[in-house]
């Protein structure tokens, strides 16, 4: 079977062909070797790093996050919910924990608040 | 009067970075002027990532690439006056502000403009219809849902396909709305690939080439849009309209540079980038005044921002400093076939660096070879796959070539 992707690694954007066959996936088109495990990653097992915000509890608004890593595309939305849900105390970090283990990821701030 | 040697109109990724690149090359006092509470810019509401990557080597969401930047600024002796708003810039370099103090008067030696862009609005745009709430600039929306955390709406319809209208896209799904269609007026979407994959493609939001809303229903609340198919001079064609209910609709139409006050203080602006005329040394018209960032032209990628300003904060350093300053012989540039503009303007001949050129191609190309051109030889040529006007290109031309060539240099593109 053969497929084509644009790879979203980098804003380059590289149309990656690809061709899988029985155990065996080819990738070409594209620029650098993450492009390669993109475009196998995103015919066996697709993975997106999700980023929202949080809301936080003395309601001064929202501090930004995203998953600690990239998490099954399928699982977004169940991501998703728990962010919605969740509230968050200041002070935060970058890099701050705000939620553990949410399919099995941490939910981190990429912003700070004082 | 106070008196700095630069002040940077903008705190946000151009700013910033002009300011620490002055900074480091000697510039003894350099104070920043924002207008909003912190420093940060249009960064601090992009909560999505991908930006850094070319820059920092990483890949950052927007607060994360600002923070990297408010970092440099407070490890090093800048003033940041913020909630200050510049209300003028004159020839001499008095900047006037207002703040809650009062009004502030900054004598300087140069300026750096660096105040970024604002969005198109619908008053732009003439759509037919009633006027009713949840219309919103996608820009906009992205600060109400990211930065307050309100929703603007469960049902929409996105005008315009720049990156800000799919990363909006994206962004209402996730918190639970439907995006019921992404309307483009023309044949290719101005945004780049990898968001119409991962922001659209993703969740099944269908992208409509070569169509517009040409009227909006609802008299408290938007009920609904009408789309239409256009033709090739984006003229909507009879009997193709088509309901679709919606409770919003966004904006997503175009950038604008905010040159207000460069106009004021009589920078000539180029009407095709709605930035100031500059020179390699991102100077403008007006000797010590420089201009960076979105202010100059609409970017694509953060990371070039903060290549742009790091090239103006230099030049500002060297003006300031009195370090090689004279311009004896200046090439002009011409966006020549395919090309729809190019930057910068001017070139100083006698500049010791090999020059980059910035510019936008005027439609999609498949292969094409980019050729610099001085109407004897060419300086550069560059092929490339393919290319496309949400795509900003740039060409280098070596520095020996530049301090050869004729007065007026062309840059076009050729189908191979």
């Amino acid at each position: 079977m053969k497929k084509e992707l644009i790879c979203i690694i980098c804003p380059r954007g590289c149309r990656l062909a690809v061709d899988i066959s029985n155990d065996n996936i080819e990738v070409s088109g594209n620029g650098c070797k993450r492009g390669k495990d993109y475009g196998i990653g995103e015919c066996t097992n697709p993975m997106r790093t999700v980023t929202s915000s949080v809301r936080l509890t003395d309601g001064k608004g929202m501090v930004s996050v995203k998953t600690s890593k990239p998490i099954k595309k399928a699982d977004v939305f169940e991501v998703m919910d728990v962010i919605r849900n969740a509230n968050a105390t200041a002070p935060i970090k970058i890099g701050d924990i705000l939620i553990e283990n949410v399919c099995g990821c941490d939910i981190i701030a990429t912003g700070e608040v004082d | 009067m106070v008196k700095f040697d630069l002040v940077v109109i903008g705190g946000g990724p151009a700013g910033m970075a002009a300011a620490c690149s002055a900074y480091d090359r000697g510039v003894g006092s350099v104070a920043i002027i924002e207008r909003e509470e912190n420093l940060g810019g249009i960064l601090k509401q992009c909560i999505h990532n991908g930006f850094g990557l070319h820059k920092l080597g990483e890949e950052l969401t927007g607060p994360e690439y600002a923070a990297h930047y408010v970092k440099m600024v407070k490890e090093r002796n800048i003033t940041v006056f913020c909630e200050t708003m510049v209300m003028s810039v004159s020839k001499d370099k008095i900047v006037t502000a207002q703040n809650r103090n009062g009004i502030l008067q900054i004598s300087s030696k140069a300026i750096i403009i660096a105040c970024g862009c604002r969005e198109r609005s619908k008053g732009a745009l003439n759509i037919a219809g009633t006027r009713p709430s949840g219309i919103y600039s996608a820009g906009t929306a992205q600060k109400i849902i990211n930065h307050f955390g309100y929703s603007v709406g469960k049902k929409a319809v996105i005008l315009g396909s720049g990156d800000i209208g799919l990363i909006m896209a994206r962004r209402m799904t996730l918190e639970g709305a439907k995006v019921e269609a992404v309307c483009e007026v023309m044949p290719y979407s101005g945004g780049l690939q990898r968001n119409i994959q991962q922001c659209l493609n993703d969740f099944q939001i269908p992208l409509y080439l070569s169509h517009t809303v040409v009227e909006i229903h609802g008299k408290d609340r938007v009920e609904g849009v009408t789309i239409s198919e256009v033709d090739e001079s984006r003229k909507p064609i009879a009997g193709t309209e088509r309901y679709i209910e919606c409770d919003t609709l966004l904006l997503s139409v175009g950038l604008i540079p905010e040159n207000e006050l460069a106009r004021a203080c009589g920078i000539d602006i180029d009407p095709v980038t709605g930035g100031a005329v500059v020179n390699n040394r991102c100077e403008t018209c007006i000797s010590g005044i420089f201009a960076c960032g979105n202010a100059l032209q609409v970017h694509d990628l953060v990371d070039y921002v903060s290549d742009e300003a790091e090239t103006a904060g230099r030049f500002a350093a060297e003006y300031i400093l009195n370090v090689n300053h004279k311009i004896s012989k200046q090439l002009n540039t011409f966006a020549g076939n395919g090309v729809r503009y190019v930057l910068p303007h001017k070139i100083d001949a006698n500049d010791k660096d090999d020059v980059t050129l910035y510019f936008r191609v005027s439609k999609p190309f498949g292969k094409v070879k980019m050729i610099v051109s001085d109407g004897n030889k060419h300086l550069s040529e560059v092929i490339r796959l393919s290319c496309a006007p949400g795509e900003m290109e740039k060409v280098t031309v070596k520095n020996d070539l530049i301090k050869s060539a004729c007065e007026n240099i062309t840059i076009s593109v050729e189908e191979q």
